[in-house]
Order: C-alpha cells, then structure tokens, then sequence
C-alpha cells in the first residue's frame, strides 16, 4: 500500500516536474524574494523573543512574550516582545525602540544610550522550558500518585509507563555507575533523564523550540552536574587531582594542571554533546524541509519528506540515547568522586 | 539570540526551573516512587523466600508422611500375623478341650449307660426269677396234681437237661 503510494507519487511528480518549477517559481519571485535558507534553519534553532508559528502570505502568526529586563539604574522593567517590532513585518531592530530599551536584528537586548542592562525575558525557549517542566511534572507525579493511592502494587496507567524507565535508571545508571551510594543521587539522574527526554522529544513537534539543543541549557545542566560531583568528591577524588598515586613527582605539577583541566572539561564535554547532538539534528530536519523552497518542485518535495520523516524516526532514537548518554556520563562523574576504592589500574 | 554564546536570562530561567523541578519531583514524585517500588520488591522477595520454604515444609511433611505411613504398615502387619497366631492357638486349645471334654463325656455316658444296663438287667434278671417263681407256683400248683404230670414233667426236664 504505502510503496504503491509513493510509485504513484514519484510518477506524478515527474509529470508535474516541467510546469510546476514554472508557475510556482514565477509566484515565489513575485514576493520579496527567496528566504534565506540558513536565515530560516538558524530563526528555527536559535532562541527568539517572540514565538513564531507560522507565516500566511503577509500575515505572521505570533505568540509575543513578556519581556523582562535589569539595568542597575532603572530595576526590573516588564515589556510586550510587540514593543520593540514592526507591527506589520514582526521584525525587531533598534529603529523600534521603546522606552530607551530596543532589540536588533539579531534578537540581542540593549539601551539606546549604551548602558549595560540584563535581559530576563520569558523567550521562546523559556515557555518551551515551562511546558517541558509541566509535562515533565504531569506524567511523573501522576506515576507516583499510583503508588500512592494503591500502596506498593503493580503498575497502571501511567505509572506502567513511567515504572520502567524508573526502574532501568535506578538498576541500570545509577548502581551501575556509582555504586553503593547511588540511592542518594537517583532522584537527581531520574529528573536529569526525564527532563533532557522530554525536552529533546517535544523539541522535534513542528514549531517547537530547540530547548535542549540551547547552550544555555546544556550548559546549564552540565553545570549542576559539575556542582554536584564536586561536592560529593571524596578524599581519593581530590588526592586523584592533585597528588594522583602512581605519577613520578617531577611529572606531578604536569599532572595537576591536567587533572585539574580534565574537572572542567568534563562537563563541558557533557554540555557540548547534547547541545551538539539535538542541534544537528534539528538542522539536517530543517536542511531538507529548506530543499523544497530552494528547489520549488514535487519530485524534491517528496524525497525531502521522506527523508525528513526518516531522520524524525532517527531523532527519536537520537532523543532517547542522548537523555540516556547525559544522566550516564552524570552518573560516572559521580560515581567516581563518591567510589571508595583507588583507581591504579586506570592511570 | 547566539548559537553557541549562552545567554544569561535562559541559564537563569533554567536553572531556576530546573531546580524547582527538581525540588517538587524529589518531594513528590520520586520519593514516595522509589520507595514503593522497594518496598513491593522486597515483599516480592519475601512472598518468593516464603513460598520457598512452604514448598520445603511441604516436602519434609510428605517425607514424614510417607515414613509414618511404612511405620504403620510394618506395624498392622505385626498386629496381624500376632492376631493369626492368637486365634491359631486358641482354635488349637479350644479344639483339644473340646475333644479332650468330648472323650470325658462319651466314656462317663458310657460308664452310666453300663451301670444302668447292669442296673437294669439286675432288675429284669430278679423280675424275671419272680415271675418265674410265681408261674412255677401256680404250674407246679396245677400240674402237679397227678403223679402221670408229675412223672411227664420230670421226664421233661431231664430230656432238657440232657439237651443242654
């Protein structure tokens, strides 16, 4: 049936090859010219101050936001996104300034007269942020309600759903990684996993905002896992770091520096994974959706939705593996600030 | 917004948030989660170890079953051939008493028989005499009224005597 269908569609797609490319490339022209492609990957991926649904011929179908800002002088002032844009075309510069505050083209926040000011705005990944943590509380603590309403039972519902993953995190990640300690941080990884999976999951829905492929969001993640090993390390993690047993002592002020290096790099390893991973993802999706405007014909049309669907289908697995990679390597890094014993036989 | 720059409003927000997520799902989500769930495995482990030790209880009771079962057979059988002994043995003296009683019987019935016989023949023997005694009288009484009778008779009785 569905072969059938796409032998079909092929074909038809040749017949209208011809005089397709014509008359809707002869309509496109007729507008402000072709969009960029790479304006229009890079307005999908990057972070904005206003959510931009769709685009029907002139009309732009928007979700302003809240607009929140700190300068020293003047405290927290709270602003429409629509403020600082061009009513008709939705763009943002500094001619559409408003009470001294504008945003530019390139959606950075700044005072007309120079001054520093900070930039607290519910942007379009911060909403995405707040689903994501309401979808996120939904499905868990309706899990937990299960349990709570029917004592230590067997799954149900959602609980059947959520129980699995639970319990794959618990055995699996945390006592796998850490070791006899890990019941103390398998609530951390259980939020971490369930966080990154959903974010990375509701990043793929159309219109979405790219929330986990965001620096500021992996850094951020990466960030509380770096506080949170370092604060549990133990005396073997420190005495690993700056008096690592095993090295010769005129290599030791080497060592040190290369310990001490490899504290930050590995959650900067961690941030640039997911942020890399998500992104690229998002990219190649968009790069063959940007094909058909590009090209403006069915047969590429076609091909690039069966190729967009297929990368979907990967980007669901790449969804799933990178939630699981991050609360992994999180777990590592922990059980090795937490393990007991000297690792000699690694160095 | 940049691409790879991280912008400080966003790492605010979402340090914010995520910490609140993180805060309300250990308090309500995770906890009472995690201790369900160990809570029913342990007593899955302990349903498990239990039925475990049902099934070895069972065992052993059938075991003792089954001894107590050949205890009782090797028992009756004991009972039984002593019974048949028992009864052989009385069947024995009750047989010899029987006949021993039987004999006594017989030989003190025919002890009586013989005395009652002796008794009776005695009796008959003396009748008989008497009988005779008195039938000689009156024959005697009768016949020996004339001398030819006389003479006849005594002939008689020598022709008798003779004979014997």
């Amino acid at each position: 049936m569905t072969r059938k269908f796409l032998v079909l569609s092929l074909l038809f797609s040749v017949v209208l090859l011809n005089f397709s490319s014509v008359s809707f490339a002869a309509g496109m022209e007729a507008e402000e010219g072709k969009e960029d492609p790479t304006e229009f990957i890079m307005h999908h991926i990057k972070d904005s101050h206003e959510w931009h649904f769709v685009t029907v011929g002139h009309t732009h179908i928007t979700l302003p936001l809240p607009v929140i800002t700190y300068a020293s002088d003047r405290g927290f002032e709270f602003y429409n996104s629509s403020d600082f844009q061009d009513p008709q075309t939705h763009k943002f510069g500094k001619e559409f300034a408003h009470n001294g505050i504008y945003i530019d083209d390139h959606d950075h926040l700044g005072r007309a007269d120079g001054a520093s000011i900070l930039d607290f705005s519910i942007t379009k990944n911060v909403v995405m942020l707040f689903l994501v943590i309401a979808f996120v509380l939904y499905i868990s603590i309706s899990a937990a309600r299960h349990y709570q309403k029917n004592g230590a039972v067997a799954p149900k519902g959602v609980a059947s759903f959520v129980e699995p993953i639970v319990i794959f995190v618990r055995d699996e990640i945390a006592l796998k990684s850490i070791g006899p300690k890990y019941k103390k941080f398998v609530p951390y990884l259980l939020t971490l996993f369930f966080f990154i999976w959903t974010g990375n999951l509701l990043g793929l829905l159309p219109g979405a905002a790219n929330l986990t492929g965001n620096i500021a969001v992996t850094c951020t993640l990466a960030m509380i896992t770096f506080v949170i090993v370092n604060v549990n390390g133990n005396k073997n993690y420190w005495k690993h770091v700056f008096a690592t047993p095993g090295v010769p002592a005129a290599l030791l002020p080497i060592m040190v520096v290369v310990e001490f290096i490899g504290l930050f790099t590995k959650p900067f390893a961690l941030m640039v994974r997911l942020f890399v991973a998500i992104t690229a993802g998002h990219i190649v999706i968009l790069s063959f959706i940007a094909l058909v405007f590009i090209f403006e014909s069915y047969s590429i049309g076609i091909l690039s939705t069966i190729m967009v669907a297929s990368i979907n289908i990967i980007e669901l697995l790449v969804a799933t593996i990178q939630a699981y990679v991050f609360t992994l390597f999180s777990a590592m890094y922990i059980g090795g600030a937490v393990a007991e014993h000297e690792h000699d036989d690694h160095h | 917004m940049d691409l790879i720059i991280p912008s400080a409003g966003l790492i605010f927000w979402q340090l914010f948030g995520f910490l609140a997520l993180l805060f309300i799902l250990v308090k309500f989500a995770w906890k009472p989660m995690l201790a369900s769930l160990a809570e029913r495995e342990a007593s899955i482990d302990g349903a498990l170890k239990l039925a475990e030790q049902a099934r070895n209880e069972m065992a052993n009771l059938k075991v003792e079953n089954e001894k107590l079962l050949q205890e009782a057979r090797l028992e009756r059988d004991v009972i039984l051939s002593k019974a048949h002994d028992a009864s052989l043995k009385m069947i024995e003296a009750a047989k010899s008493e029987s006949s021993k009683q039987g004999a006594l019987l017989i030989a003190s019935a025919k002890a009586v028989i013989e005395t009652e016989k002796k008794a009776a023949l005695t009796e008959v023997k003396n009748q008989v005499a008497l009988l005779t005694l008195e039938v000689t009288e009156k024959l005697l009484r009768k016949k020996l009224g004339d001398d030819k009778a006389q003479v006849e008779l005594v002939d008689q009785f020598i022709k008798d005597l003779k004979l014997n």
